[in-house]
């Protein structure tokens, strides 16, 4: 009853057949305004695939992903995102030959100037007023003195801040984080919990996929557990944490 | 006006470079380059090589097809000097527009793929259109003989102005006044500067920007909102049209269009041309258009004789060996050197000719600073 109240990401009645295997099967997901929906499951439980599905990447054998009233699938990856939704990759995607500021530029103008604009009037450097919002936003992944270092020869841990950076720049609706502590030592991986958390309080909607329960339980307002490309439980952090069916999935998870 | 504005140091680099391409005429004296009609190649492949780059250097696709649209401005330019006027501006313009529409069809097909398929399809349509040129559309191309100037041409416009006076051929003509050898480099030259600020505009700008992160990576791109093809697209139009502007002043310059312009070779030669002056520098590819065209010029005119002269020097012998050995690389051989200089820079500068001058320029400057600092140094000791 409540659920239906703010809904923004709707994932309704997704299948997904690789061949002959079943990917996904019966996902059907509600992710509400505002908030943070985890999505966890061991190795192989169809993850990636339902972030892919959501963001456009690969198409859904059947079912449906709704955002704000506008269905997603058969959109293009770029259209998705005109419509405010960001995703922070696995391997992080950033503009490797390109300084750190333009990374951040760039989505900067792809959300000022849309999906295509053939931009020649004023040099990039006098755009003072984007300029400003990408140093500022540096500044708060702590990235502002590496800003003419090109993002190439950042660190592992650096490039992955500044591919959140670069989604966070755009102020979208829906962020999607696929793993965004995935290899970041103990320290990094608080350095970014701190920073997903500052960003909770401006109220964007997120949806994350992790493996680290210290990163989920510190985060999640909601955890739906996939296991065999289907949902096995759904609920707040306190009853996924003691729900049985979690665990032995999990348990049969890490046998291998 | 927002137009004209472009950051500082790129002012600078606008007006040495104007500098150095308008004194043209006495630098080159000594190197024994300083006639027209070489000078005007130096224009106008120094546009061709920029335009190329807008494409390559930017967005990183590899266009081995890019003689085609420099033919199709060559043949639209002759087409003009027939039907219309003999006045080089329309013929200019046409060049341009009808390349900018080749380039469009072209690029649409091409664009679909990446990478060496992209380089292919471009190679594909460029020998499609040598081809078509050379024999299949010969009543538009005039095949073999290439597209020439008769006196029996229409010219509408000419006779609308001139009311009959002269139906004998002329030569191409700026608003009247005929252009001859050195006022056809000084047309070029200027069309040179022009499209070269056009170029500093687009690299600095936030297009130019997006160009770059397409090369970078496209995925995260698509992912941030931004429609890559219309992107690549507008680039490869571009360039199109720069190479289609250089067509058409190779025909202003001679009006004569062949299709050998349209060959891989010349198509190869751009490519040659960028890469070793630089891929992805503005000034880059000017040197490249530069020096290839001077050795092609000038190394290709010394012989044995000339060589003796240089050698003249040395011990009989001796002078007899050097001048055999060094024979092989000048005359017919001058692509040996040209080979070997792409060789030797592609090892040992991967950035080009514009890497080596940029590893110069911060060896002096860290000397610089190496000796000012023991100068402090001894000047504090002698007080």
């Amino acid at each position: 009853m409540e659920a239906n109240k703010n809904v923004v990401l709707h994932v309704a009645d997704v299948h997904k057949n690789f061949g002959g295997l079943h990917a996904l099967a019966d996902i059907d997901l509600q992710v509400e305004e505002g908030r943070t929906h985890a999505i966890i499951g061991p190795n192989g439980a169809g993850k990636s695939t339902l972030l892919n599905v959501i963001i456009g990447r690969i198409p859904p054998t059947s079912g449906a992903v709704v955002f704000d009233g506008t269905v997603l699938t058969g959109k293009k990856p770029f259209e998705i995102n005109q419509l405010g939704v960001s995703r922070v990759f696995q391997t992080p995607e950033i503009f490797a030959d390109l300084p750190v500021l333009q990374n951040v530029m760039t989505p900067a103008f792809a959300k000022r100037d849309g999906a295509f604009k053939i931009n020649l009037s004023t040099p990039l450097e006098r755009e003072s007023a984007l300029r400003e919002e990408a140093e500022a936003m540096l500044e708060d992944v702590g990235l502002v003195d590496r800003r003419h270092t090109t993002a190439g020869s950042l660190s592992r841990g650096d490039k992955r801040r500044l591919e959140l950076a670069m989604c966070l720049i755009q102020k979208p609706r829906l962020l999607l984080l696929d793993e965004p502590t995935a290899g970041m030592s103990r320290h990094d991986t608080n350095t970014t919990i701190e920073l997903l958390k500052k960003i909770k309080s401006r109220g964007m909607t997120k949806v994350i996929i992790e493996h680290d329960m210290h990163v989920v339980f510190s985060l999640a307002d909601k955890i739906s557990v996939l296991a065999g490309g289907r949902i096995i439980a759904e609920g707040l952090p306190s009853e996924v944490r003691g729900d049985p069916r979690v665990q032995e999935a999990y348990l049969g998870g890490t046998h291998q | 006006m927002n137009f004209f504005q472009l950051p500082r140091n790129e002012y600078v680099t606008l007006g040495v470079f104007s500098l150095v391409v308008l004194t043209m005429p006495l630098w080159l004296q000594p190197l024994g380059a300083a006639y027209p009609g070489l000078m005007q190649q130096f224009a106008i492949f120094a546009i061709f090589a920029v335009g190329f780059n807008i494409l390559f250097g930017l967005t990183g696709y590899l266009s081995f097809g890019h003689a085609a649209f420099l033919g199709v401005g060559s043949y639209t330019a002759v087409w003009s000097f027939k039907l219309l006027s003999m006045d080089v501006i329309p013929a200019l313009i046409f060049a341009v527009l009808v390349a900018g529409i080749f380039a469009l069809l072209i690029g649409y097909v091409s664009l679909r793929r990446s990478g060496i398929y992209f380089s292919i399809l471009t190679l594909a349509f460029a020998q499609m259109s040598y081809n078509l040129a050379y024999s299949v559309l010969t009543p538009i191309t005039n095949g073999e003989t290439a597209l020439q100037l008769a006196g029996s041409d229409p010219r509408v416009l000419d006779g609308l102005f001139a009311s009959g006076t002269s139906s004998i051929i002329s030569s191409p003509a700026i608003l009247g006044s005929a252009l001859g050898g050195i006022g056809g480099f000084y047309l070029c030259a200027v069309i040179l500067l022009i499209v070269f600020f056009i170029a500093q505009k687009i690299f600095t700008s936030p297009f130019g920007m997006m160009l770059r992160a397409v090369k970078s990576n496209q995925t995260r791109l698509s992912y941030t909102g931004v429609n890559t093809r219309p992107y690549t697209l507008a680039a490869f139009v571009i360039s199109g049209m720069y190479a289609g502007l250089a067509g058409g002043l190779l025909a202003v310059t001679d009006p004569l269009a062949g299709a050998e312009r349209m060959q891989w070779t010349a198509s190869g030669e751009v490519v040659l041309m960028t890469i070793l002056g630089g891929v992805g520098t503005l000034i880059g590819p000017v040197v490249g258009a530069w020096l290839i065209k001077y050795m092609e010029n000038i190394f290709s005119a010394y012989n044995e004789r000339i060589l003796q002269f240089y050698f003249d020097w040395m011990p009989d012998g001796v002078q007899d060996f050097a001048v055999t050995v060094t024979s092989k690389f000048v005359g017919e051989g001058w692509k040996l050197t040209e080979g070997l200089v792409f060789v030797l820079v592609v090892v040992f500068l991967p950035g080009g000719i514009m890497e080596g001058v940029r590893r110069i320029r911060s060896a002096v400057g860290n000397r610089r600073k190496n000796e000012e600092a023991p100068a402090k140094l001894s000047t504090s000791a002698a007080e």
